[in-house]
Formats: C-alpha cells, structure tokens, sequence
C-alpha cells in the first residue's frame, strides 16, 4: 500500500517526566520477560544446550537439571508435586489438552462438559471442537452481571455423566475472579473433574490446588513475567486424572505431551515462577495502589465512567472502564503513547463488540467503549499519572464532539431515538 | 493498526465541529447511525438563499475513521450546491482517507449523513410556498 503511515507512537519522554513513551498498560496480552529471568535463561541457550531427555552425557544431564528445578519451582507456586506439571507451548496447549484429552479418555463413561460463555476462545473452540467431533454434550453456562458464575446454576448444570468442569480463575477481558473452591466442589459432589484456565491468575493471585480442590489447571509463562512459547498444565495424580495426548511421539511428559522439551524457556518459567511466589505479596500491594489511583483520578475527573465486572471480586491488575458516549476505539487512538485493548468492535476485524461484556449484559454501545487498562510489576506511579491526564483529556474532547454525549445532557433520553441500524 | 497520515490529521484537527440550530429552517439535519453499531453522526448545514451550502457542522461517536470521515465531508460540502453534494460518494471519503477495508462502513455513514441532511433540509424547504421560501428561511434565521 501506498499510504503513508504516522509512527504510531513517539518515543521521547514528556518533559520534565520520568517515563518513557509509549507507556505499557496492556499487563493481560503479555508481560514483559522479567531482566532476572533473562538472566537464568542465558547459560540455558549456549552452555548449558543439551537435549534433557540425552541420558548418557553430562550435557544432557545438566539440561535436565535445570528443567526439573524449574518444575519444582512452577508446582510450588500453585502447591502441587513436581510430577504433576506437564510442559506444553503455552496456556492454549494446555487448555486444549486438558479438555481434549480428558473429553476423549473418559467419553465412554462421561460424556458432558460444562464451561462458562465468558471462557478464553481456546477454551470455547476446544469445547466446539469435541461437539463437532460428536458424542459430547458441552453446557456453556451463562454468568451473572457481575461476571461471576451463578453457583445454582452450575449446580444444576453438572450431572453424573459430567467429565469435566471447565471455569478460568481469573478472566482476562475484567479481571474478575471466579469462587474456585466452591465450584470445585460442585464438580467433585457429581464425580466430575475441576479445570481451571489460571494464564491470568498463576503468580497473581495465591493458587493452592490441594485447598481449591483444582484437579487440571493450565498456566501460561508469558503472562507472569516468563517466555512465550511456553506453558504448563497441572494433572493431578491423587486421584489420578488420565487424558488422551494430542501429540505423540517420543513419550515425554509420562506421555502426555511428547517433543523436545524447550530448556531455555521452561528454565525462564521456573524463575517466573519462583519470583512471583516471593515476590507476590509486595507486587500486589503496589498494583492495588497504583490501580486504585487509576480509577479514584479518572472517576475524580470524569463522569459516566463504569467498572466493568464485581469490584470486589478482582485481579487488581486489569480495570476494565466504559467511558460512556465515547467510542473506545477513537479514544485508543487519541491515547496512542498508551497501549491499552479495547472491547470495542473495531479493533479487531470482526465489528461485534466484545463477547465477554455482552455476556454481563452490557449494553452494545457500552461495550463499544470499554478500555482496558492491564497494570503490573513494571508500571510506575509516574506513568499513571500520566495515563489519567491523557485519558482524561481525550474523554473530554471526544466527548465534545459525541452527538451523544451532547443529547444526555439535553436530556434527551437515547433510548426514545428510532436508530438507523446498519 | 497503522492510519494514513490524513486520517490522523482529521481525527487530530477535526474541522466543524459543532452544532446548529436544528429547528432553523435554513438548516439541515442528519442524524445516522446508531449507538448499538459503535458509530454515530451527526451533520448539519446551513443553506443560503441561492441553494448552497454556507456552513457544515459535525458530531460523531464512532472510531477515529468515523470521525475523520465526517470532519472530511464538512469540508467537501461547504460552497457547493445541494446537487452537487448529494453526488459525493463514499468511495471518494475512502479513498482520500485510505480507509482500509473494515472502515469502509464509515464512508458509507459520512455519505448517508450528508443526504440525510439534504433530505431534511429540503424537507423544510418544501412545506413552504416557492417564492417566498427565501424570505421566510431570512425570518427564521434571525
Ligand atoms: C485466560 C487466557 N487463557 C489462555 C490464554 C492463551 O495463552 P497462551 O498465549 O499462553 O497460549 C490467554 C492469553 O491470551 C488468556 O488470557
């Protein structure tokens, strides 16, 4: 194309600030890898590059070290045992592992799959997936406004020919956090078994799969400061839960996942995992701060400013806000040193807005004007000083030029208005 | 997703923005779109005795291509006859923008604004006697 395109972003620092542009608050698509992690990865890619699975040499015994102290350190995080962590690509493998692989085992005896609408769509498409494959019944339960799951629902919807449970713990578009524990248990009463999607929650939020009852839960590395490419699933052994592979070969994983392992990167996973278990505490208490600040300016400055998802109930990390009569897309725009997502239809090919707000209940044009702000361990105070300012500003002037906007406060109520849909 | 240089000068500096009277009879008023879809405009001119259009203000909720497509138009339709307004195609606001293919819908919604305020422009316009249309638009505009 022949267009000529404005740098997105300018990378000089504001004046008299201590930040540099653009400023990161997009914590939920990735984390940046943490400089330590790097660092115990390096050896991983020159010196220490032998094949784990080499059995007669110290290269391979020296990888395999390092692989294995990375597993500890990943099933410490969510107190489970080292053998049951199982190394996949990321947490995309894991959750189509754990739903495939344990849909397909026991299907002769239990057939039924229960998931929740506002899932990740890996979750949703490996559910499809086996309905299309035949003989599965999948239930995708719907959620409250809050985006919490209604526990007499699921009660109702888990039945004796349930395999499998499948609900995430922290959902990635709001931040919500679903009651583990509890749903744990309504899986268990019936014999069915607990997945958890936890790529937004493992080293955010505490995990203890023994006191959550969690029997599979899928981890990502690149959401917690660790690699991409790399993920885990947790299977627990006692009582053992089996599942078919999806990808065969050399056996490794006990066979649940076979190939190479990808030493640099599970090492990197093991130290993010070791940093967030010690460092959980202290990060958490700055990202509530600095999240509450966030939403106490913003809200301070602007009206019609709406929390999406329980505020209570939360990863304080991810604020998801409708900035009502201002279209999020046009507001990403105007805050382009800011790289946020939007649950607006534009910014993705498809122009429906996000299907996890419709599924509070959010009303279509709210939903088009969500942004979602993702805080972590590297955001400053200076930055979110300047993000208020900026999204403030922004607010304001597209909300003087919003029709909508303008007819609020005439009064007129939008919902009198005979819209031209097209 | 990259913008062209022009699109981002018009959502930057959007040109028109504003409102008019809209119970004036010498002004027209579109009002497009809807807020469920994620865009809305709002385009209104002022048309002068002779037939042509004197002044145009917007309003748009929508993404930034909405925006500049409406601030683009604006501009296109001050000085020009109705006529010749109403021929103002979407593939034009496209093509000047370098909308990519999933902004089109926003070209087409700058180009049924524009006719929308036409229509109603011209709907007012008509209730009123040929000869002495002219005088009243002056009665109502002061
Ligand atoms: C809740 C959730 N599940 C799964 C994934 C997929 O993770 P990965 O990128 O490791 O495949 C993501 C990340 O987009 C996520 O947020």
């Amino acid at each position: 194309m022949a267009t000529k395109t404005i740098e997105a972003s300018p990378k000089e620092a504001p004046a008299g600030r201590n930040i540099q542009l653009p400023i990161y608050l997009d914590y939920q698509a990735t984390t940046p890898t943490d400089p330590r992690v790097v660092e115990a990865m390096l050896p991983y890619f020159t010196t220490k590059f032998g094949n784990p699975h080499s059995r007669n040499h110290s290269f391979g015994w020296e990888a395999e070290e390092g692989v294995e102290i990375a597993r500890a350190q990943i099933a410490a995080l969510v107190g489970a045992s080292d053998k049951e962590i199982i190394f996949t690509s990321g947490a995309t493998e894991s959750n189509n592992l754990a739903i495939k692989g344990v849909g397909r085992f026991y299907k002769d005896r239990r057939n039924e799959i229960v998931t929740v609408v506002t899932e990740h769509k890996c979750v949703l498409d490996a559910c499809r997936h086996l309905e299309e494959e035949g003989g599965f019944k999948v239930t995708y339960l719907a959620v409250k406004q809050n985006g919490l799951v209604d526990l007499d629902h699921l009660r109702q919807a888990v039945t004796d020919k349930t395999a499998l449970v499948s609900v995430m713990a922290v959902n990635n578009e709001i931040g919500v956090v679903q009651p583990l524990k509890e749903i744990a248990a309504i899986a268990h009463e019936k014999g069915a078994f607990f997945h958890t999607d936890a790529a937004q929650a493992a080293g955010k939020i505490p995990l203890d799969v023994e006191a959550m009852g969690i029997d599979l839960m899928s981890i990502s590395a690149h959401k917690m400061y660790g690699p991409k490419g790399v993920g885990a699933l947790y299977v627990r052994r006692k009582p053992r839960v089996r599942l078919q592979a999806l990808i065969h070969g050399g056996g490794q994983e006990r066979g649940m996942r076979s190939g190479t392992l990808p030493v640099p990167l599970i090492v990197g996973f093991g130290k993010a995992a070791e940093i967030a278990r010690t460092e959980m505490a202290k990060d958490n208490e700055r990202i509530r701060r600095l999240s509450d600040r966030l939403f106490d300016a913003i809200n301070k400055q602007l009206k019609d400013v709406i929390l999406n998802g329980d505020r209570e109930q939360r990863f304080p990390g991810n604020l998801n806000l409708s900035f009502s009569y201002v279209e999020g897309e046009s507001l990403m725009m105007g805050i382009r040193d800011i790289a946020v997502s939007s649950g607006s239809a534009c910014t993705s090919a498809s122009l429906e807005p996000s299907y996890v707000l419709r599924a509070l209940g959010v009303e279509e044009e709210m939903a088009h004007t969500s942004i979602r702000f993702g805080i972590g361990r590297m955001t400053t105070e200076a930055e979110i000083d300047y993000a208020v300012e900026t999204i403030v500003k922004h607010v304001k002037k597209l909300r003087e030029m919003s029709p909508l906007w303008e007819m609020v406060q005439e009064g007129i109520d939008l919902k009198s208005i005979q819209w031209s849909e097209h | 997703m990259a913008y062209g240089e022009k699109l981002i000068d018009h959502y930057e500096n959007p040109r028109n923005i504003g409102s008019m009277d809209k119970h004036a009879t010498d002004v027209g008023t579109g009002l497009v779109g809807a807020p469920a879809c994620g865009d809305v405009m709002k385009l209104q001119i002022k048309v002068s005795p002779d037939g042509i259009i004197e002044d145009a203000k917007f309003k748009t909720f929508g993404c930034g291509s909405a925006i500049a497509s409406s601030s683009l138009v604006t501009e296109w339709v001050k000085g020009k006859t109705l006529d010749e307004a109403e021929s103002i195609k979407n593939t034009q606001i496209a093509q000047h923008l370098a909308l990519p293919p999933v902004k089109i819908h926003c070209s087409v919604l700058a180009e049924d604004a524009i006719k929308a305020a036409i229509a109603d422009y011209r709907k007012k316009a008509g209730t009123m006697p040929r000869t002495e249309s002219a005088a009243a638009v002056k009665v109502a505009a002061e």
